[in-house]
């Protein structure tokens, strides 16, 4: 197909993909530049990609003036207990869904669906009042229930999906040397998932550590606040630290980046087989 | 979906696969899953149901049925409708820009060329960043004074002053919106480019042999094959613009003088800054409506297109 293309077509796909490739890569990398520039410089009416002089003054002064390793902290906690609690209880119903006898499957996975689609500021205010009642404010325990539910329609359905994938065959050979059900799933399905449970795994932490609305409302002091309230707040008196601000980004999307493009055709199979089907 | 397939071997028959033992373990295993779900999205759906209908209000601790009163009190509530039309306007430009641009991006991807894994990767790079942060890098780049937006198109002759982007109540909403293009764009182009890739090569390798042009065969035979795919992202993308809340309340709070207050940031305030969880609930209970609304057009329109296409 390739040989036939004309110059002119070849022209516009590889100015489409620069185009493509600076549209995504462009501003971050600004901002990652930004956070290596002195404030003065940024201000100067020159802007220059490169650094110079490069200082460290921003990074200094996220983690020692706005103390951002406690946000950092607050996020790692509730994001890992989310992802694994999101893990353990997706591939149960998941399991359930694809393995075993359920009336109204379908149903079932449509309205796990639809329950993602919600819109989150409905749900903040009633849960906000159970959170009083409980004394669950400006606890983790507060974020990772909520958490659970906002990541385990994603994680459900691309669990199922790729449970459906692996042959029913092991199924009745499992049974006929006696395997019971919770055996089935812990020795047999999950080890042959271990792909799948990764991938969605890193979407169930993404989801936690990127949730800003809920965390907003559950928490008020740097104890229990997460990176997403924490950035928020990142203002001075009298100025807009656009530099601290750059490096505190940095600190908190540069792992976040190196994960996903280390995982990216999983993620990316993972997130779209559920469109592609049918 | 694949059934439970039935297989018979030597008289004894035997179902494979679902038929595994047992309503008791079915039981166990979902319940977990219905718990979590049951209490952190249906309890509270059915509660802001009910406290919309009621005065709630937690500083003067009122909590008596007061009936439809927030309603009305919604209907006529210039604030209300405000945030009704911002988040339309949002919802409808955002979810059109990137399913257009998207689908662009997505037709250039599903050639081959060098680099392409790379330009994938990249890809994934805004969506993967916490919108927080978004927000607050696209509050710099868009900077009225020191932003390289305006740096750029000073230098390219196309203003000639500074634009105060989500400063003033003529651009801040434009500015939000293209923040959200550019978090999500990609991430849709990827979506489609899945859809595109399951378009049998066959068919459009027959077009060209008969002589289609490109745009024709495109046109033709792509655009009217990828469209199932084309409007469930959609719908997704939309009913995900609709509820836009971080992006919005990290770069401008809903403002200046309201020109970006969306129903998410209305509620929000309702609810946290004046505390009055009634009146409040009504809002987001009206968004809820609204956004069933949106789905339902949508899930009516695509099934229609899919009868047609039969």
């Amino acid at each position: 197909m390739n040989e036939t293309r004309s110059p002119l077509r070849t022209f516009v796909i590889y100015a489409g993909a620069l185009l493509i490739l600076v549209w995504s890569g462009g501003p971050f990398l600004w901002q990652f530049s930004t956070s290596f520039q002195l404030d003065k410089m940024l201000t100067s009416g020159s802007p220059s990609l490169i650094p110079h002089p490069f200082t460290l003054e921003h990074y200094y002064n996220a983690f020692f003036e706005k103390q951002l390793h406690r946000y950092v902290w607050n996020s790692l906690v509730v994001s890992l207990a989310t992802t694994f609690l999101c893990l353990f209880v997706g591939s149960l119903a998941a399991f359930a869904l694809s393995r075993l006898n359920v009336k109204g499957r379908f149903g079932i996975l449509m309205v796990i669906l639809s329950v993602s689609m919600f819109p989150q500021i409905a749900l903040v205010g009633p849960l906000y009042l159970v959170a009083t009642n409980l004394g669950l404010l400006d606890t983790y325990t507060a974020l990772i229930i909520t958490y659970l539910a906002l990541g385990l329609p994603l994680v459900t359905w691309v669990l199922f999906g790729y449970f459906e994938t692996l042959p029913r065959e092991i199924d009745e050979a499992a049974r006929m040397d006696g395997v019971s059900v919770p055996g089935l799933l812990w020795r047999i399905i999950l080890p042959m998932s271990l792909p799948s449970l990764v991938t969605t795994g890193l979407l169930a932490f993404i989801t936690a550590w990127n949730e800003f609305l809920f965390a907003l409302a559950f928490t008020s002091n740097i104890d229990r606040q997460t990176i997403p309230v924490g950035i928020a707040n990142f203002t001075n008196l009298y100025y807009v630290p656009w530099g601290d601000i750059a490096a505190a980004s940095a600190v908190v999307t540069v792992p976040l980046i190196l994960l996903v493009l280390f995982f990216q055709r999983h993620i990316i199979e993972g997130l779209t087989q559920g469109g592609v089907k049918e | 979906m694949t059934a439970a397939a039935t297989i018979s071997s030597a008289g004894r028959p035997r179902r494979l696969g679902r038929a595994l033992p047992g309503a008791f373990w079915v039981l166990i295993l979902l319940t977990p899953a219905f718990v979590s779900l049951a209490s952190v999205s249906f309890y509270p759906i059915v509660n802001g149901l009910y406290l919309s209908l009621t005065n709630t209000s937690l500083i003067t601790q009122d909590q008596e049925f007061t009936g439809f009163a927030n309603y009305v009190q919604l209907w006529g509530d210039p604030q209300f409708w405000n945030a009704w039309w911002h988040t339309m306007w949002f919802t409808a430009a955002s979810t059109m820009l990137e399913t257009l641009i998207g689908l662009g991006m997505a037709l250039i991807l599903c050639e081959a060329f060098k680099g392409r894994g790379l330009v994938r990767a990249a890809m994934l790079v805004p969506w993967a960043m916490p919108t927080v942060v978004t927000s607050k890098m696209f509050g710099w780049l868009f900077d009225g004074q020191n932003g390289i937006i305006n740096y750029i198109l000073l230098h390219a002759g196309l203003i000639d002053q500074n634009v105060n982007w989500y400063g003033s109540t003529s651009t801040a909403m434009i500015t939000i919106i293209i923040a959200d293009v550019w978090k999500t764009t990609p991430f849709m182009a990827l979506l489609l480019l899945t859809g595109l890739q399951t378009v049998p090569n066959s068919l459009i390798e027959a077009a060209r042999m008969d002589g289609a042009k490109g745009w024709i065969t495109f046109w033709h035979i792509r655009l009217p094959l990828l469209m199932p795919t084309l409007l469930i992202a959609g719908l997704f993308r939309a009913l995900d613009a609709f509820r836009v809340f971080d992006l919005v309340y990290v770069l401008t709070g809903g403002g200046p003088a309201d020109s970006t207050e969306t129903l998410s940031t209305l509620s929000y305030k309702v609810l946290f800054s004046t505390l009055q969880f009634g009146y409040g609930s009504a809002v987001s209970t009206a968004m809820f409506i609204t956004e069933g609304v949106i789905a339902l057009v949508f899930v009516v329109y695509l099934v229609r297109q899919i009868r047609r296409a039969q």
